[in-house]
């Protein structure tokens, strides 16, 4: 496989979110906005990445019977690292990301990908996998938080995570107070998905039916 | 009193699945036919009661006095996934029936977040041994009600006219989401 067809898979083909259905309660859990979103993605890719190197690196040495336990325990630790680290230098974050970041740990994306690539697959292969795939987790979540956000509060804004005071970006309120506060509530969080997942269905079934009509022209 | 407030909190109002997002993914994996949901929901009530107590031991009696409570959660995940597989095998010594139920569904609670939410939460929440028992045995309760209510919508929908778009996980979506809606009308109960 080329290497930047590895790279692409994760972000859209095999969209870990979007087509696989994988950690989908980080998902809908942390989407209220785009600064959970980017931090919970960051932390999702750094321990992936780090899952992933580990793991292709010591493909050879690991029975086959007991490599599950090896890999969780594997990737506790990494999580461990994240979530003290996280605790001491974004604590706003940390306090809004809440139980989800030691949750990482029994995040299907990454077990899957340990399982699925990492244990069969080159180190530089499995960087490129780790890398798509946290992007394409990311990308989804930055989607729906920005959804979410926007009807839920009528306002986009990213903040810097280190000093929660200094705002990168924001665009106002711009819905003023045409605004649905259920958007940002549980219920909001699996109607944008779903919504999301139909809109995603639809294209691909318009695709599907324009490819057969082009075929029999030929 | 305070024991009946951690029930109905954790049954109705903060529900595992509808308001905390926990145990997704076999919620929306395992409920399109009902007699796996219930199968699925008894399994998660009985590895969440023993996963919980055990951690909750280990968190007290081991890793407090010695210190170490940040090996907290390596600590808990070795034990939840050795402790599915111990239950496994002694169910299928002993339990064949009850095995031949729920044996399918073990392998998957390993990964379902619910299990390793609920033994942090116990301690995050600074809970006593009896206040413990009672959440942990509530949570999973909440989620076999949802996921036996989710699984009876879901049988009618196969029968319903769902736009083609709409067919599969992205309907599920939606009606978790009413789901939710009205789950979210128990707020201010207690």
């Amino acid at each position: 496989m080329k290497k930047a067809q590895i790279f692409l898979a994760g972000l859209f083909k095999e969209n870990p979110v979007l087509v696989m259905f994988l950690g989908m309660c980080p998902t809908l859990a942390v989407s209220t906005n785009l600064d959970n979103a980017i931090g919970m993605g960051i932390a999702v890719i750094i321990v992936l990445l780090l899952s992933n190197i580990v793991i292709s690196l010591i493909k050879k040495l690991v029975p086959n019977e007991i490599r599950i336990p090896i890999y969780i325990v594997v990737i506790a630790t990494f999580v461990k690292i994240i979530d003290l680290l996280m605790h001491a230098f974004t604590p706003d974050l940390y306090a809004s990301l809440g139980i989800f970041i030691p949750l990482i740990v029994v995040n299907c994306i990454i077990l899957g990908r340990a399982e699925a690539f990492a244990s069969k697959n080159s180190v530089w292969d499995s960087i490129l996998d780790a890398l798509g795939m946290g992007l394409g987790f990311t990308l989804a979540l930055l989607l729906i938080s920005g959804i979410r956000q926007f009807i839920g509060t009528g306002a986009l804004f990213i903040s810097n995570p280190f000093n929660p005071t200094q705002i990168f970006f924001s665009t106002g309120n711009l819905l003023g107070q045409y605004v649905f506060g259920i958007f940002q509530t549980p219920p909001g969080a699996f109607l944008v998905l779903g919504f999301i997942v139909a809109a995603l269905n639809a294209f691909r079934l318009n695709r599907e039916k324009k490819k057969v009509l082009t075929q029999d022209k030929k | 009193m305070e024991i009946f407030t951690i029930a109905i909190t954790a049954i109705l109002i903060n529900n595992i699945v509808l308001s905390k997002f926990l145990g997704i993914c076999p919620f929306l994996g395992v409920s399109k036919k009902s007699s796996s949901a219930l199968g699925m929901g008894l399994a998660v009530i009985f590895v969440i009661v023993t996963s919980s107590i055990v951690t909750f031991g280990i968190y007290h009696l081991i890793l407090t006095p010695l210190e170490i409570q940040y090996m907290d959660l390596i600590t808990f995940i070795v034990v939840i996934a050795a402790l599915v597989q111990f239950v496994e095998m002694v169910m299928k010594k002993f339990l064949p029936s009850l095995y031949k139920a729920l044996g399918i569904y073990l392998p998957l609670i390993t990964t379902n977040c619910a299990v390793l939410g609920v033994a942090l939460e116990n301690i995050k929440y600074d809970y006593t041994f009896g206040q413990m028992l009672v959440y942990s045995i509530s949570v999973p309760v909440g989620y076999l009600l949802v996921i036996m209510l989710f699984s009876a919508i879901r049988e009618k929908l196969d029968s319903a006219p769902v736009p083609n778009a709409f067919k599969g996980n992205a309907i599920a979506l939606i009606v978790a989401g009413l789901m939710a809606l009205a789950f979210s009308g128990f707020a201010g109960l207690v």
